[in-house]
């Protein structure tokens, strides 16, 4: 019935071994991700986002449980997806346009068309005159910028963003929520973002999974009722006001009691 | 530029001229302790014979640098690839880096002769070291975040060590050289001293038979300005091959 979902997972667990204990970090967990869909993925520090990038990268492999991409099951293989972590992650060797097309050029796309890309896009999120510079001259905020075109453009059935914009100033991170918003918009692709901000989960995405502290279950699936393209003042709504009320009360009530 | 070659071309200035005064001074026989002035006025004397062999000691360091690097690369290389290569072999290189020089240049020279192979194999075996070492620590420790970002979007074995383990191994691979190259011609002095027909070593040897003090104050002086110019072109290629650090005072990207 449903039609081939870009991400699908089924029944993931996962836990660690740390000294001698198992760690349960991800409980049965089952999402998906349609085409051209923004789901993100809200939970506390600590609860297991990262640990599921990891799986979904292929990167670590489940201890249960499936992961298929566009319909192929995939659980354990690299390759499958476009990755973008906290930090930017810009190798400080390469310029600014050369870290773009190298990864562009590990998907499979070819060297020409790779740095083609790589300049038409850096001068249309206006950073092409810093191209041919090394990343360290970048301000933190251009540097993620450019780490996320560097995901944007690899052609990859869905993205992965980790906690994008977490190591950023708070006017700065406003300023990357819109940027990523409109070009988002103007390139739908399938996003599976993380982040532990609730408002910047509600500004984003279309639907939401709120995930409890480890071992993470997934407590609620939301349905951002928000039109697209998103208004600037969506926050300002009462709607939204509520929404994220009811985040934050569901959020406290999983966490477990304080002794 | 002017503020970091003033303070050391004054210091050294400053030490000969104590040194001249000293010997002045206290009236050292020559042959205990010559002034620079003497040193100087004998390199002229013998100078076409010094630079015979400096000019050969320079051949000689050039090619174990050379050698040493190359085997310092490619044993790197292969430790890297190989982890319970490098868990067999480390403790066997260390312990050769323990031997002492002047008892390995006249084994060496027992066992191959008087000929290049043995001052070759000598360099090789005291040039590789700090390379392999230091490289093997570059590639080993290149950023954790970025071999994590380069698994996540599926990048191969090879591609990880093009562009990630070898670029980050570089500024580990220029700490190497420069101390690779600091060693190399005091080595080839020893190894020249030990069994030669010709090189600084060769002639330091001649000289102090002959008691001839201030030549041989000469030669040392050679000898430091070889290394120095050995030091100097590694630090030089190091500036033109790592473009990408921030210079000093550029404050770069900011992150938490
Ligand atoms: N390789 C590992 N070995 C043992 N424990 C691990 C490993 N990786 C992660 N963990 C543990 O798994 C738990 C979840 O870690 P993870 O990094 O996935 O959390 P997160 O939700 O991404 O947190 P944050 O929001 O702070 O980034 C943590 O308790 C962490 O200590
Ligand atoms: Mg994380």
């Amino acid at each position: 019935m449903s039609p081939i979902h870009k991400l699908e997972l089924s029944g993931v667990s996962k836990s660690y071994r740390r000294r001698g204990h198992l760690l349960p970090v991800l409980d049965h967990i089952s999402l998906h991700v349609r085409e051209g869909e923004f789901v993100t993925l809200l939970g506390p520090s600590g609860s297991g986002k990262s640990t599921l990038f990891r799986l979904i990268g292929g990167v670590e492999r489940p201890d249960e449980g499936s992961i298929s991409i566009a319909g192929k099951e995939m659980t354990g293989k690299t390759g499958h997806v476009s990755y973008m972590p906290q930090q930017a992650s810009l190798f400080p060797w390469m310029s600014v346009a050369d870290n773009i097309s190298t990864a562009l050029v590990t998907c499979g796309v070819e060297k020409k068309e790779a740095k083609e890309q790589a300049r038409e896009w850096l001068s249309r999120i206006t950073l092409g005159d810093v191209a041919d510079e090394y990343p360290h001259v970048l301000s933190g905020g251009m540097q993620q910028r450019v780490s996320f075109l560097r995901a944007l453009l690899m052609p990859r059935d869905v993205m992965c963003l980790d906690e994008p914009f977490a190591a950023l100033d708070a006017l700065t991170r406003a300023e990357m929520q819109r940027w990523l918003l409109e070009l988002w918009e103007s390139n739908r692709r399938s996003v599976l973002f993380v982040t532990h901000s609730i408002e910047e989960a509600l500004i984003l995405s279309d639907r939401i999974y709120v995930l409890s502290r480890a071992p993470a279950r997934i407590l609620r699936e939301i349905t951002v009722p928000f039109e697209r393209p998103r208004r600037s003042d969506v926050w300002t709504l009462q709607e939204f006001v509520e929404l994220k009320k009811d985040v934050l009360e569901l959020l406290e009530e999983g966490e477990p009691a304080i002794v | 530029m002017l503020r970091n070659i003033v303070p050391p071309v004054l210091s050294v200035t400053v030490f000969l001229l104590v040194w001249q005064a000293a010997c002045k001074m206290f009236s050292l026989p020559p042959y205990m302790l010559p002034d620079p002035l003497r040193v100087a006025e004998r390199m002229a004397e013998d100078s076409s014979l010094l630079l015979k062999h400096v000019a050969a000691t320079f051949q000689l360091a050039l090619m174990g640098v050379a050698a040493g690097v190359a085997a310092g690369i490619i044993v790197a290389l292969i430790l890297h690839f190989v982890p319970w290569l490098r868990s067999a072999v480390a403790p066997l290189i260390v312990m050769s880096q323990n031997i002492p020089l002047i008892v390995l240049a006249p084994l060496l020279i027992m066992w191959f002769g008087f000929g290049l192979s043995p001052k070759l194999i000598l360099l090789v075996i005291i040039c590789f070291f700090p390379i392999a070492w230091s490289m093997l620590a570059g590639l080993r420790h290149a950023e954790p975040h970025l071999r994590e970002y380069l698994a996540m979007i599926g990048a191969s074995r090879r591609q990880m060590l093009l562009r990630l383990e070898l670029p980050a191994s570089l500024p580990y691979f220029f700490s190497g050289l420069k101390i690779t190259t600091t060693y190399s011609v005091s080595s080839v002095v020893v190894a020249e001293w030990l069994g030669s027909s010709k090189g600084i070593g060769y002639y330091l040897y001649l000289k102090f038979k002959g008691y001839d003090i201030a030549a041989a104050f000469g030669a040392v002086a050679c000898i430091i300005a070889l290394s120095l110019l050995f030091y100097g072109a590694a630090a030089l290629l190091e500036r033109l091959v790592i473009r990408w650090r921030p210079r000093t005072g550029e404050k770069g990207g900011r992150q938490a």
